[in-house]
């Protein structure tokens, strides 16, 4: 009895997850398994058999090395960075201030602003020549070529913390909303400093939003891309030419192998990432019974 | 006391997040000439051998916040004397529209399943749509090219739009979202003799509404600013959306680029603004539990 219900529940899954599925497999999946069979030939066009050739090449390759650290490096300073600072504004707004429904839209806004509008402003404030450094020279200080020198890494940080800090403090201030003020009275009448609380409380009941908030972080860490590009055009400074670069100028230049196998291996990374990830959240979720 | 302390603080924060915007809406009433004066340090022709010797007495661009005499001319010169433009606006609507259209229809299915019914590949599944999720478009991007033109989808919407209806995303947002629809809801209604089609379409699908509004929101973004997918598929310069053709405009154009970013954020920051509400209440509620 129990089985043919759930196999009652599981023809019905399938018949509501077929749309998804067919075009997920047709346009994702299955071009990601051709993308994995091309990395394995040495030409895209009655290429023959070469094994891990590819892959070899594209790992003594040093263009290939700065864009992989580039990526990396950015992900894991920007990514935490946004997080932190989210959850401060988040706690910020969550006390009692004035007009927190505008504060709030005024953070958010950056999120929904296109991209190709803005990146005129983060021209003309970033260029040699322009009004940062213009600042700077009034100030007395020395002014900096901030996109095409080693600070350009830290521009790009920026505009990622200016975007996508407002989603992750909404989706931060939900979770603090949703702890329960009792617990926090319960701890304070057991003499519980606040530092204690945060620590004991805030923290620990927040770790299912922190998993979300990181996942989405990371999502649009890799977005970035696109002010990047409109910014600094398909040859950034060498710091901030990331994986995304790298790929899109392959296949430019035609360079199917390179192409195939670098996103293979970025493929790879991501997935053990996630891996990760969701094992922790077990765990995690196990551990403080939710 | 305290209570204004933070809020001057929140709001001087504010401030420096509404302020890119700010500056695009101000600096598209300036005329065409005026702009063109005032960019010169940064659009110059000189850039290329600027020096950074703080003492050099260099021309900065001054961030000058009002126009000297406001004027509706870039505008006029956007919207009635260069026809292309609209155009394009249209472009980007025709290619935005059925993405969200078909998203919001295939995902919320699929989140359905995920989320309110049990079968054997649930969790492996769901987490390969997480990590396809993560990939940037590069990594597939060859073998998606291959896929389009076998089907015969080059140089047309489809080529975006078919990948963009089948994106995870609305999958992950929407089964976070219906995981807190409680399975009592659906038992309830299957006690009643709804089938599961009437249980997802009569219960689940109404009790869904500020999740697939949010996703509506995020995905008009999202795709009101994709700039990579249309330069790779579609050849045609007539059929860019908008936000390619101004990242061009930013290039040659500078007179009129304010206008035009400011005609092509509109449509963004009257529904933020009008939905502001949705998209909070959405992104919450998904994110509170992993």
């Amino acid at each position: 009895m129990l089985k043919r219900l759930n196999n009652q529940e599981g023809v019905a899954a399938a018949l509501f997850l077929a749309p998804s599925v067919a075009g997920f497999a047709l346009f994702f999946f299955v071009p990601f398994l051709i993308g994995c069979y091309y990395s394995l030939l040495d030409s895209p066009v009655d290429g023959s058999f070469v094994g891990l050739r590819n892959y070899g090449d594209l790992l003594r390759n040093e263009v290939f090395h700065r864009a992989a650290w580039n990526t990396f490096r950015f992900t894991a300073v920007s990514v935490p960075l946004n997080m932190l600072l989210s959850l401060g504004l988040a706690m910020l707004l969550n006390r009692n201030a004035y007009f927190r429904s505008w504060l709030r839209i005024s953070f958010l806004f950056p999120l929904v602003i296109p991209v190709a509008s803005v990146v005129l402003i983060w021209r003309i404030v970033f260029d040699a020549n322009g009004t940062l450094n213009g600042l700077l020279h009034a100030w007395g200080w020395i002014p900096r070529d901030w996109m095409e020198s080693g600070y350009s890494p830290a521009v790009v940080v920026v505009v990622y913390l200016w975007k996508n800090v407002g989603y992750n403090m909404v989706l931060f201030l939900a979770g603090l909303q949703n702890i329960p003020a009792e617990y926090y009275e319960a701890a304070a009448i057991d003499g519980a400093g606040k530092f204690r609380q945060w620590r004991s409380i805030t923290l620990v009941y927040l770790m299912p939003t922190t998993f979300f908030v990181f996942i989405i972080s990371i999502l649009n860490s890799f977005k970035v891309f696109r002010e990047t590009y409109l910014i600094a055009g398909e040859y950034p400074h060498e710091d901030i030419y990331m994986m995304q670069h790298y790929m899109n100028n392959m296949f430019r230049s035609l360079d199917y192998q390179k192409l195939t196998s670098a996103a293979f291996l970025m493929a790879l990374a991501i997935t053990v990432l996630v891996w990760t990830l969701f094992r922790a959240e077990r765990r995690l979720a196990r551990s403080i019974g939710g | 006391m305290r209570k204004a302390l933070l809020s001057a603080v929140l709001a001087v924060l504010a401030v420096l997040f509404v302020f890119p915007i700010a500056l695009t809406l101000t600096q598209s009433l300036r005329s065409e000439h005026e702009i063109t004066v005032n960019l010169a340090p940064v659009s110059g022709a000189e850039s290329s051998e600027s020096t950074l010797d703080p003492r050099a007495d260099k021309e900065y661009m001054a961030l000058n916040w009002v126009p000297d005499r406001a004027t509706l001319s870039q505008y006029y010169e956007v919207l009635v004397k260069q026809p292309r433009f609209l155009f394009m606006f249209w472009n980007s609507v025709f290619l935005t529209v059925p993405v969200i259209v078909g998203q919001i229809a295939v995902s919320s299915l699929a989140g359905y399943a995920f989320s309110q019914l049990r079968f054997r590949w649930r969790e492996p599944l769901f987490f390969l749509y997480v990590v396809t999720m993560l990939m940037p478009f590069q990594v597939t991007l060859v073998p998606n090219f291959i896929i389009a033109d076998r089907l015969g989808l080059l140089d047309s919407y489809s080529a975006i739009i078919f990948p963009g209806v089948f994106g995870a995303f609305g999958v992950f947002l929407l089964r976070q979202f219906m995981t807190y629809i409680p399975y009592s809801y659906g038992e309830a209604a299957r006690v009643d003799g709804c089938g599961r089609l009437q249980t997802f379409l009569r219960i689940v699908l109404p009790l869904s509404k500020p999740g697939i509004a949010a996703l509506a929101i995020l995905l008009f973004i999202d795709n009101w600013n994709m700039v990579e997918q249309p330069l790779i598929f579609l050849q045609d310069a007539n059929k860019q959306p908008l936000s390619v053709y101004l990242s061009i405009i930013g290039e040659g154009e500078l007179g009129i680029a304010f206008a035009a970013s400011t005609v092509y954020m509109a449509p963004v920051i009257l529904l933020m603004l009008y939905a502001e509400n949705h998209l909070v209440e959405g992104i919450q509620l998904s994110g509170i539990k992993g």
